[in-house]
């Protein structure tokens, strides 16, 4: 479904992508790890045009997409992406949040989108906080709305990029939960995490990445259990030592 | 725990600080008092007994002179309310406009983009007293058929000109203090570059800027005086010829008064703004 082949980044002198090769398949979970600064954000980012590409080809369901030039919306449309950050619009409330792209990108009306918006926030629990502000949820909530705004323009791809890593310990796991249930949904998604727990549970591929390239690729139990190359087991090694796996 | 079965918490202060710091309280409030009190009557004192108190007290405090001026000054005040009224809406459009046409990326909007940056800076270059006498007698001197000889009007669009290139910055700086990630998160979901700015960045950049507009437009009252000197009878012009036929200048405190009457309370509503907006930083939100 999704195809990255040779991609190369840079920003400015600094290479952080270097002939990277990665696919996956529909409904399928692909966990990208490795550490700070290794390029998982950076491909993410790639994948969803908001970083255009140096060399290499991005393809959607074998249409290229990351040709210079290409216009970028209608992939967007197709591929959902979650910030570390959360990103919501703090001047709209939280439904105004997830129904902004339907109505201006899908042109719904008003009352299909709010009703839309509605039922997504009570599938994920979030019905009572439709009409309140950003600022008046806590961190978990927040990457929970975010995940809806996403998901409002029923992509076929979700990207998430590291986003549990600015929650308070005991905020994760809701949005954990979260990714989980879309899982079982059949969703086919591209995570970038730090969670090496989770990406075990909930991934079907882990990818290691190290120096801007996929160092390592197989089956989540096999590489974060029994890993093949040097590289990866030394990583692995540190992110045990930290109490993290 | 379920939430039935808990007690209410009372805040437990230790009365013995409270002592403290009420006694503390009443001590800084009158050292205020008596602090200011002395100030007031020491430049009193100074002021009054100076030796030319007592012709300046008749040349620019006269209640007689005050009372005959005062009414007239207040009419041609009027025309100050309307060049206002008259110019404002047209600084926020035109000012917005220069601000969004600084941020056009596309080649084909590249002359807009040179014309808006060469706008700002000449018009924030020239004084804007300057800009009045170059519009309003330059203009109707062309004697172009279908252009008004009015000096007001040129008066009025001299200061658009000016007050659009100082607004336009602001919007240009509240645009940019919009997150990046907002955009990014916007274009993300699909949104042109057109639904982004319109849906998601102006209105954050807009509530952002609305104490520094303010203050823009506080300026802008007192500087339509600054179109008196095209001649037409606003109230600084009133005051003046007042002045010229009594040789009492009392008319030019009646006018400064009535334009310190206009200017506090937006003042004040600009500091309310304000401070409401540090308080809401600092509970954490946005707004």
């Amino acid at each position: 479904m999704l195809e990255i082949r040779g991609v190369h980044k840079a920003y400015g002198a600094n290479p952080v992508l270097r002939g990277l090769d990665l696919s996956v398949d529909p409904h399928e979970v692909v966990a990208l790890i490795g550490a700070s600064g290794c390029g998982k954000s950076t491909l993410l980012k790639c994948v969803n045009l908001l970083e255009p590409i140096d060399a290499g080809t991005i393809t959607l369901d074998g249409i290229e997409v990351s040709a210079p030039g290409a216009d970028p919306d209608p992939v967007r449309r197709r591929v959902g992406i979650v910030f570390q950050s959360f990103n919501l619009f703090p001047h709209l409330s939280v439904l105004g949040n997830i129904t902004l792209a339907p109505r201006r990108v899908l042109k719904m009306t008003g009352a299909e989108a709010d009703e839309r918006g509605r039922t997504l926030l009570e599938r994920f629990g979030l019905a009572d906080k439709a009409d309140e502000y950003p600022d008046r949820l806590s961190g978990g909530q927040q990457q929970r709305v975010a995940i809806v705004r996403a998901l409002a323009m029923q992509p076929d791809v979700m990207l998430f990029d590291e986003v549990t890593s600015a929650l308070d310990p005991e905020l994760v796991g809701e949005v954990l939960d979260v990714i989980r249930d879309l899982k079982d949904s059949g969703l086919t998604m591209l995570l970038a995490t730090h969670e090496m727990a989770f990406a075990r549970d909930v991934a079907d591929q882990v990818c290691f990445l190290d120096d801007g390239v996929v160092a390592e690729q197989g089956p989540a139990a096999q590489v974060l259990r029994n890993p093949a190359e040097a590289r990866t087991q030394q990583f692995l090694q540190r992110v045990v030592a930290a109490g993290r796996l | 725990m379920s939430a039935a079965t808990r007690q209410p918490v009372v805040p437990y202060r230790d009365p013995e600080r409270q002592t403290f710091l009420r006694r503390r309280a009443t001590r800084n409030r009158s050292v205020a008092s008596i602090s200011t009190v002395a100030f007031v009557v020491v430049m009193g004192v100074v002021v009054t007994s100076s030796p030319g108190w007592p012709a300046v007290h008749r040349a620019f405090f006269d209640g007689e002179a005050f009372r005959s001026s005062f009414p007239e000054i207040w009419r041609a005040f009027w025309l100050n309310v309307r060049m206002f009224l008259v110019a404002e809406p047209l600084i926020l459009v035109l000012g917005l406009s220069i601000a969004l046409a600084r941020g056009l990326r596309a080649p084909v909007w590249a002359p807009l983009r040179v014309l808006a940056a060469v706008w700002t800076d000449v018009f924030r270059g020239v004084p804007t007293i300057l800009l009045i006498l170059l519009f309003g007698f330059g203009v109707p001197a062309l004697r172009v058929k279908g252009l008004t000889g009015e000096v007001v009007v040129w008066g009025v669009v001299a200061l658009v000109v000016s007050y659009s290139a100082y607004v336009a910055e602001v919007f240009r700086a509240g645009i940019d203090s919009v997150h990046p990630g907002q955009r990014a998160a916007a274009r993300s979901l699909g949104l042109t570059d057109a639904q982004t700015s319109r849906h998601v960045v102006l209105p954050q950049a807009i509530r952002n800027v609305v104490p520094p507009l303010l203050n823009d437009f506080i300026s802008l009252q007192k500087d339509t005086a600054l179109v008196a000197v095209l001649g037409p009878i606003e109230a600084l012009r009133q005051a003046q010829i007042y002045a010229e036929d009594t040789f009492n200048f009392t008319s030019y405190v009646a006018a400064a008064l009535i334009f310190i009457g206009l200017t506090i309370p937006l003042a004040r509503y600009t500091d309310w703004l304000l401070a409401r907006q540090r308080k809401r930083q600092a509970a954490g939100g946005s707004w």
